[in-house]
C-alpha cells in the first residue's frame, strides 16, 4: 500500500511539474489575446470572427446541418478573412444570449442565430453590444444592427405537394410538424396546396411535436400518422426520423432541409431545400468590404436559397415533369403558392380569385387550408 | 485446479484524511489520463484543451462572472439537498421544487408586478421558497406518516412540477404576442434581481446562505437533531427528539431553498418562466452536494469548480470545434473518476484465494 501511495505521489509531483513547467510558456501568449483566443494567426488584417448558434446539432441530417453546410461554404468562399465557430445544442432560452456573449467575448462581431425562439435572445443581445452585427433566422423582429433572414419555403414546399400528392394511393398525407407558428402552418398549407394542384381530393393530416429537434418524439408522432393511414409523410422537423418511419412501414416520404436520400432509401421522394451558403458568404463578404447595412432578407427559389431537392426513382410517373412546370412558372413569377381562390378549414374563401395574400398576412397566418386535417391551438 | 479468487469491498472503518486525499488527487489524474486518451482520439492536443478549459472558465473578467452564474443555484440547491440528505431523507426532488418555486414567484412577477421592485422581489422571493417548501413537504409528509419510500415520490413529483409548467407555458400563460410560438412572457424590468459588481445579487443569497446552512447544521439544536436522525434513528427516538417534526421542518427548509433557485434562475438569468428553468440543477446539485460530503463551506468550492468544468466544457466547443456530445463525454469522464474515487475512499478491497476445501460446491 505504502508503494502505491509513494507512487501517486511521484506521479502527483511529476504532474505538477508538468504543468508549472509549462505554465510560464503559456501564459505570456494568454494576456495579449484579452478578448478572444483563436490559435495565434498574425496575418495583415485580422479575420473577422463570424459565431453561429445552432439549436440542434451540426449533423443533425436536416435543419442545422443545412446551416452548417453554409457556414463551411462561407469559409471556403471568404478563406482567411473570416474564422468561423459554432455552438450546438443551444436552447430557446436565455442559455441563447449566454451563448451569444460567451461567443462576443471570443472575439465574434458577427453573429447568427438559426431558430426562430432564439429571436427574443437575440434581440436584447443585439441592444447590448451595438458594435456587433446580428443576424436571426426565422423571425420577424429587427433593429439597427440586427437582421432576419428566411425564404419562401412555401415555394419548394408547394412542389413537394405535388409530388405526394401524385404519389399517395390513399389521398391521406402526413405532416409531423413542430410548433403552432406561422412559419409551420405557411408550409402545411403550401403543400397542401400543392397537392390538391394535383389531386383534389387529397387530406393531409397534421401532427404536432412541439419540438425542433428530439428524433424519438418525431419518430413517435411518424409513427401515429402511419397508424391513421397515411402513406407519404413529411416533417417540419430537424432531423430524418419521419422518413426512416416511412421507410421502416414500407411507404413514402418526404425529408426537410437537405437531401437525405441514403437515409431513407426506399422511402424518400425529395425534400425541400435550403442553401444557404450564398447568403452567408454574400452577407459576411458585405461586412468585410464595408458595404453592410442593416436588411432583412427573404430569399426565394429565384435565388437560390430554396429549391427542391432532385427527385429520386421512388416518385410516380410525370412527377418531374409537373414539378419542372410548376417550378418555372414560380419562377417567373406568373404564379404566387397563395393566391386565389384559397378556402380554410371551415369552407369560407379567405382568399378570393384573382388576389394574393399580402407578405404579412403570410407572415402571420394562423389558419389552415381546406383539406389539412388538424388544429392550430 | 482453479483457485478462485474472491474479491471483497469492504467499509473502512475510519478513512485517514492524508489517504484519502491521496485518493482523491489519484483519481483526479486518472481521469486527465483517461481524458487525454480521447481528446488524442479527436486529434487534438490534450494539455492545450485542458489549458482552453481553464481559460473558458477563468480566462476574462466575463467569463469569471459565467461561471458564478453557473455556481450559484448549485450552491444554494446542494445546501438544500445536503440538509435532507444528512436526515438520510434521499430527495431527489430538486427539479420538481426548483419548478414550483420559480412558477409562484412568476405569478407576482407576471400578474401582480404593480408594486415597488423591493417589495415585489421580496413577495416573489417568500412565494417561491413557500411553494418549494411545500412542494417537498407533500413526500416529506408521506414519509413521516406512512413510512413511504421519498426517492420514488419525489422523483415522480418532478415530472409533475415541470408538466404543470409545461402546461402553463402552452397553455393559460402563453405570452399572446409570440404568435402561437409556446412561450410565457418576460418578467418586467421591476421584477428582475439587481446586479451586485456585474453578477446578478444570486451571488450574495448563496454566500449568506452558506454561512447560515453552516451554523444552522453544526451549532443549533434542531442541526444536531437532524444529523442524530440520520446516524440512527432509535437514538433519535430514544433521545426524545420529535422526529416528524424534525422532518418536516428539514424538509420544508430544503424545498425552501431549491424554490428560491427556482426564483433566482427565473427572475435573474431566464428573466420568465419555463419548462428549461431547472436546467438539470435539481440532480446536477446531488453530485455537487455528495461530493462535498454535505458540508457548507465545501459545497461552495464544489459546486464552483463544477461550473467551472461545465464553463470550460462549453468553451472548448467552440474552440476547437467538437461537437457538443464530446465536451460531455470528457465532463462525464471526469466526473466519473472524482466520483469513483468516492468509493475508494469509503472501502478498501480485500482480495482473498478460496481454498477448494472450504469453498465447497463453488469450486466447480
Amino acid at each position: 500500500m505504502r508503494k502505491t501511495v509513494s507512487l501517486l505521489l511521484v506521479l502527483v509531483l511529476l504532474f505538477a511539474a508538468a504543468f508549472t513547467g509549462c505554465a510560464p510558456k503559456q501564459e505570456p501568449a494568454a494576456p495579449p489575446e484579452a478578448g478572444g483566443d483563436a490559435p495565434e494567426e498574425t496575418p495583415k488584417a485580422e479575420p473577422l470572427k463570424v459565431g453561429f448558434v445552432y439549436i440542434g446539432s451540426a449533423n443533425d441530417g436536416g435543419y442545422t446541418q443545412a446551416h452548417d453546410e453554409g457556414r463551411v461554404y462561407l469559409e471556403e468562399q471568404l478563406g482567411d478573412k473570416v474564422v468561423t465557430m459554432f455552438k450546438e445544442g443551444v436552447p430557446e432560452s436565455s442559455e441563447c444570449e449566454k451563448v451569444i456573449n460567451d461567443l462576443i467575448d471570443q472575439g465574434c462581431t458577427v453573429i447568427f442565430t438559426n431558430s426562430f425562439g432564439h429571436m427574443d435572445y437575440t434581440e436584447k443581445a443585439a441592444q447590448a453590444h451595438p458594435d456587433v452585427k446580428f443576424y436571426h433566422c426565422s423571425g420577424y423582429k429587427s433593429g439597427p444592427n440586427f437582421s432576419n433572414y428566411f425564404g419562401a419555403m412555401e415555394e419548394a414546399r408547394y412542389l413537394a405537394g405535388i409530388v405526394a400528392g401524385l404519389r399517395t394511393q390513399n389521398n391521406n398525407l402526413g405532416y409531423v410538424a413542430a410548433f403552432e407558428i406561422p412559419e409551420v402552418v405557411r408550409g402545411i398549407n403550401a403543400f397542401t396546396l400543392g397537392a390538391q394542384s394535383v389531386n383534389p381530393n387529397v387530406k393531409v393530416k397534421v401532427n404536432w411535436t412541439h419540438t425542433w429537434y428530439d428524433p424519438a418524439k418525431e419518430k413517435e408522432a411518424a409513427k401515429a400518422l402511419l397508424d391513421a393511414g397515411c402513406d407519404v409523410l413529411t416533417q417540419h422537423q430537424d432531423t430524418t426520423a419521419t422518413q426512416q418511419a416511412a421507410e421502416e412501414k414500407g411507404v413514402w416520404a418526404i425529408g426537410y432541409d437537405l437531401d437525405t436520400r441514403d437515409s431513407a432509401p426506399n422511402a424518400y421522394l425529395t425534400a425541400p431545400i435550403w442553401n444557404w451558403g450564398k447568403f452567408y458568404a454574400a452577407e459576411v463578404k458585405r461586412i468585410i468590404d464595408g458595404n453592410w447595412k442593416q436588411e432583412n432578407y427573404y430569399g426565394n427559389m429565384k435565388d437560390g436559397l430554396v429549391d427542391l431537392a432532385p427527385l429520386t426513382d421512388n416518385v410516380a410517373p410525370g412527377t418531374q415533369e409537373a414539378v419542372d412546370k410548376a417550378k418555372a412558372k414560380i419562377i417567373d413569377g406568373s404564379f404566387y403558392v397563395f393566391q386565389g381562390p384559397i378556402k380554410d378549414q371551415t369552407g369560407a374563401v379567405r382568399v378570393p380569385e384573382g388576389s394574393k395574400m399580402t407578405f404579412d398576412e403570410i407572415m402571420s397566418v394562423d389558419w389552415f387550408v381546406q383539406g389539412v386535417e388538424g388544429k392550430i391551438k | 485446479m482453479i483457485m478462485p479468487i474472491t474479491i471483497r469491498a469492504i467499509k473502512k472503518s475510519e478513512p485517514g484524511r492524508m489517504k484519502a486525499a491521496l485518493i482523491r488527487i489519484g483519481a483526479m489524474i486518472l481521469a486527465l489520463a483517461a481524458s487525454s486518451l480521447f481528446i488524442l482520439l479527436l486529434r487534438l492536443n490534450p494539455i492545450d484543451v485542458y489549458l482552453k478549459m481553464v481559460q473558458g472558465a477563468f480566462g476574462t473578467a466575463y467569463r469569471v462572472k459565467e461561471t458564478i452564474v453557473k455556481t450559484i443555484p448549485l450552491v444554494i440547491t446542494s445546501l438544500g439537498i445536503g440538509i435532507a440528505f444528512k436526515m438520510q431523507f434521499w430527495n431527489i426532488g430538486g427539479e420538481g421544487q426548483i419548478a414550483m418555486g420559480a412558477f409562484a414567484a412568476s405569478y407576482f412577477a407576471l400578474y401582480m408586478n404593480d408594486m415597488p421592485k423591493p417589495v415585489l422581489l421580496l413577495v416573489m422571493i417568500l412565494a417561491s421558497m413557500l411553494a418549494g417548501g411545500l412542494w417537498a413537504l407533500i413526500p416529506a409528509f408521506f414519509k413521516a406518516q406512512w413510512g413511504t419510500n421519498e426517492t420514488i415520490v419525489t422523483l415522480m413529483m418532478n415530472y409533475i412540477a415541470l408538466k404543470w409548467v409545461m402546461f402553463l407555458q402552452y397553455g393559460p400563460w402563453r405570452d399572446p404576442n409570440s404568435l402561437g410560438f409556446p412561450k410565457i412572457a418576460n418578467f418586467p424590468e421591476n421584477a428582475v434581481l439587481p446586479k451586485l459588481l456585474g453578477v446578478h445579487i444570486g451571488w450574495v443569497f448563496a454566500l449568506i446562505l452558506v454561512v447560515a446552512v453552516y451554523i444552522f447544521i453544526n451549532h443549533t439544536k434542531k442541526g444536531y437533531e437532524i444529523a442524530v436522525i440520520g446516524e440512527s434513528i432509535n437514538t433519535a427516538r430514544y433521545a426524545g427528539i420529535n422526529i416528524k417534526k424534525t422532518i418536516l421542518i428539514a424538509i420544508m427548509l430544503r424545498g425552501g431553498l431549491c424554490g428560491l433557485v427556482g426564483m433566482i434562475q427565473a427572475s435573474a438569468v431566464n428573466y420568465t418562466l419555463s419548462v428549461e428553468i431547472t436546467g438539470g440543477v435539481g440532480y446536477t446539485a446531488i453530485i455537487t452536494a455528495w461530493l462535498a460530503a454535505l458540508s457548507a463551506p465545501l459545497i461552495l468550492i464544489v459546486s464552483f469548480l463544477f461550473a467551472a468544468l461545465l464553463e470550460g466544457g462549453s468553451y472548448i466547443q467552440t474552440v476547437f470545434g467538437i461537437p457538443q456530445s464530446a465536451a460531455e463525454i470528457l465532463q462525464g469522464l471526469i466526473l466519473f473518476f472524482v466520483l469513483g474515487s468516492e468509493f475508494f475512499v469509503r472501502y478498501k478491497f480485500v482480495f482473498a484465494i478460496k481454498h477448494p476445501t472450504t469453498a465447497g460446491k463453488g469450486a466447480s
